[in-house]
This record gives structure tokens, sequence and C-alpha cells, in this order.
């Protein structure tokens, strides 16, 4: 095979590839702590296979992207677009970002929503080094007693949720795997 | 089947419906817009519910249709056939067995497990929308958190009758914030709305798309002095003896004859089955 190339590396079946990473971003969405693994796309680095499949299963000419630190390069820049057609943005535009915890900072940037449309808030994807169910103690819709995840920045997190309805949720992707933390999650430090 | 795309929604719309679908769980019970298409089927047939169904099913799912608790009704029979059709994937009519249930105004008697999802087709999806006409009032209601009006319905209802009178479609509170309608379910489905699986509404006309996590709480909205009460028919399933489902009336002949049936056919069907009798029970199976 040639190398990757920015045609290389998309969904093979993309309905059916996409409907099964949706199933899996619709699970950690809706249950914070758990984490799912996904398949069907290989991303140029840096980005993770769970951040390359999220991109092309929610991405298109509708959402606007901003691609932060090392991810704005050019291989993803040119990837990205063949794929999805997603036009690509600064983080105080985007529907969607994407990038480690470091580069996507700081949080207050990004889109929260209005009070009428508390919908119209960015998504962020956060490449993580490592991604478990331990650490802050999270409690909130979706979570049967407590649930716990590692998460980048406890208080930044917080201060997100503390804005609710409004606020950005989250995807913390590494590797394969991915989990979510909507801003309906309340967190604490230690449990 | 290979004439349409997968589900038969194209990607682009799929995908559409993802992004609200997830902004919905993560504000549970608020009203995503979201640009609803022309379903192969009219207005007021379910067509949110279906967009909502094609745009979460994967191949490996069973579906299964439920329109009042019922699997033969006109309604559940077209929508299983239509993604049997376009989508391929499986359907059942036992609860059990069923990944992805659509229902038109029912929660099934058998609680539901982590692993289901249950997708409601949704009429009218504003609770206040019968109390405030105009979207943008409604909006900034919900916006302030301005849910007195309801309030004041449900009070008009037990100064003109005694007792909150409403009977489905009964609003509730969820996760302490926003006042949503559960869909016309009676309201004795209403507790079960705090339930193992993920709930999605789906709205095609209105065009709004909305969600309840599991184990979101959720509260029917009611007094300290009249507290919310999920009520039913006072009377044991005719067929299969059930005291404690929903159950639908049905006329016998002109003499005034009446029997009661559950509502969920699976439930009653399953309890036959398992050898319980109601009153009518041996008559019905002639």
């Amino acid at each position: 095979m040639a190398a990757h190339t920015q045609f290389s590396g998309g969904f093979q079946n993309a309905p059916v590839d996409a409907a099964h990473a949706f199933r899996a971003a619709m699970t950690v969405m809706a249950r914070p702590g758990e984490i799912r693994s996904v398949s069907g796309c290989q991303p140029p680095a840096p980005l993770s296979v769970a951040a390359g499949v999220l991109l092309m299963t929610l991405c298109d000419p509708d959402t606007k992207v901003h691609l932060a630190g090392a991810t704005n390069a050019d291989a993803v820049r040119q990837w990205l677009t063949f794929h999805t057609g997603a036009p690509l943005t600064d983080a105080t535009e985007a529907d969607f970002a994407v990038g480690t915890w470091q580069a996507l900072g700081p949080l207050n940037q990004y889109r929260v929503g209005t009070p009428e449309y508390p919908d119209r808030s960015a998504t962020l994807i956060v490449e993580c080094d490592d991604l478990q169910q331990t650490g802050p103690k999270l409690t909130g819709p979706g979570i049967k007693g407590t649930a716990h995840l590692s998460l980048p920045d406890v208080r930044a997190l917080q201060t997100n949720a503390s804005l609710y309805p409004l606020g950005c949720d989250f995807f913390f992707t590494c590797g394969d795997t991915l989990a979510a933390l909507p801003r309906s999650t309340q967190i604490k430090d230690r449990g | 089947m290979s004439a349409y795309n997968f589900a038969y929604l194209d990607e682009q719309t799929k995908r559409m419906i993802r992004r609200a679908i997830l902004k919905g769980l993560a504000v549970p019970g608020y009203q995503v817009p979201f640009a609803s298409r022309e379903m192969p089927m009219p207005y007021g047939w379910g067509t949110g519910g279906v967009q909502v169904s094609a745009a979460t099913l994967t191949p490996d799912d069973t579906f299964k249709v439920i329109d009042q608790g019922a699997d033969d009704t006109t309604n559940a029979v077209s929508i299983r056939k239509f993604f049997e059709k376009t989508a391929g994937v499986a359907t059942t009519e036992e609860t059990e067995m069923a990944t992805v249930i659509q229902t038109r105004h029912r929660i099934p008697e058998a609680k539901l497990r982590e692993d289901q999802i249950l997708v409601y087709q949704v009429p009218i999806p504003e609770p206040l929308r019968f109390l405030e006409p105009r979207e943008t009032e409604t909006r900034k209601m919900h916006s302030l958190e301005e849910y007195g009006l309801m309030h004041v319905k449900l009070y008009e209802d037990i100064s003109q009758h005694g007792a909150i009178s409403t009977a489905y479609a009964y609003p509730v509170k969820v996760s302490g914030r926003y006042v949503m309608d559960p869909s016309p379910i009676p309201k004795f489905d209403n507790p079960k709305l705090e339930m193992e699986a993920i709930q999605l509404f789906g709205a095609g006309r209105e065009q709004r798309i909305y969600a309840v996590p599991p184990h979101t709480r959720v509260v029917s909205l009611d007094f300290e002095d009249y507290p919310f009460e999920a009520t039913k028919a006072n009377h044991p399933c005719d067929l299969c003896g059930a005291e404690d489902s929903y159950l639908d009336e049905v006329i016998m002949d002109d003499a005034g004859n009446r029997m009661f049936v559950c509502s969920d056919t699976d439930y009653c069907r399953s309890r036959r089955k398992a050898g319980h009798q109601g009153r009518m029970a041996t008559e019905g199976a002639a």
C-alpha cells in the first residue's frame, strides 16, 4: 500500500462505521465516566483514532472545526477537508475543537451557547495521554450514584459546569478509546 | 435494500441529527432545534421518532415499535417494515429482545435495561405551547426558568375539577432545570421516566429533539397538598389478570358490556404464556 495520504484513512463503509461510532459517542455522552473504544478510520498523526472517528462521524460542511496546537498540521488539515469538508476556524467560532488540553485552552474563548439556545456551544475533543475510570468524582444525569474519570483540569471543568445550562461539552480521547463529560455533570475533586 | 442508504437518511442528515442528540443529552430536557426532513409518511405518524431511530440504529440492533403499547397497529407495523426494508435490521415484538424501541404514547411495562434505547414520537414538544402560543416567548420562559404559568394551569385543574385532571402528556421537570413534555404518555407512565435506558424524543413537524439520559431525576409537577398520582383504570386485565399494567377499555357490544386489557400487548402476551389468566381469558382463547 502507498503511504498515508489525505485520501486514505477514511471510513470503509461510511453509513455503518459512522452508526457504530455514533452509538459509542452517544453512550459515553449519556453516561459520563463510561469508556468505549471505536474504530473505522486511520487519521494522520497526531490525531488519535478516536478523535479521527469522532470528527468523521460528527463534522461536515455545516460545522466549523478548530485545530488546536499540533493538530493544526498540513496533513490533518488536508485529511479533514477531504473527508468532511468542514471549514476550519479559530477557537471563538468553533463548533468542534480538537487538540491536547494545553493546546485547547483557555476554555473561556469557546462558545457556550445563549440562554435561549444553549445548544449553540462548542464541543471539545481533548486528546489525552491516559484515560481511566479513576480520579475526580462525577455526579449528575446519566450517572447511577457516582462515577470517576481522569480529567485534565478539575477547576476549569467545574467552572464550565457552573454555567449550566450553558457551557461546552467534552469528549476525551486516548488511542481508540473515548469518554465524555457533558456540562450537566457535577465534579468533585476527590471522592 | 441496496436501493437505500443504510437507515434511509443520507449521511449528512444523520450527522445533523446526531449532533442534536448529543446536545440534547448534554442539556437534559432542553429542546434542540433540528432540520427535520420530509419522510415517506405523513406528519403525525412519527416522522421525528423515525429520524431519531434512523440516526441511532446500527445493523446489529433489534428494533421494536409500539403504538400505544401495541406492536400490531398500523403505525407500528408500517414503521417496523420501513426499517426492515431500509436498514435491514432485525425486528421483534418482545421488549426483552429489543435494543432500540420506538414508541408512540407509552413506556413498556417491562423494566428497560441499560443496553436499550427508547425513542419517543412527539407531536407537540413544547409543554408551554397551549399556555403561550409564541415560540419566542416560550423560549424566553425556558431560559428564565419561568414556569409559574404551568403551575397556574395545574392549579386551575384543581379549582375546576377538585384534582389535577391532566391525564397524559403530564409535565415533568428534568434534572431540576427544564420543564419537559414527556410526549402524550399516560401519567401512569411518568414514574418510569427515571430509568436505566437512554430516552430520546423526536418531534418531526415541530423540528425538535430532546433527551433524558439514564438515571436522570424526572419529577412530575404537583403541589404539596395535591401530590402527583399515577392513575390507571381500577381493574385487573381481563385477559392476563395483571393488576399493575396500564389498561385499555374495550366496548364489547351495544348492551354496555366492556372489558379492560393491557395496553402493552407484549406484556399481556408474555403473562398469558406464563399461565396467568384474567376474567375473560378462556372466551378470548376460542
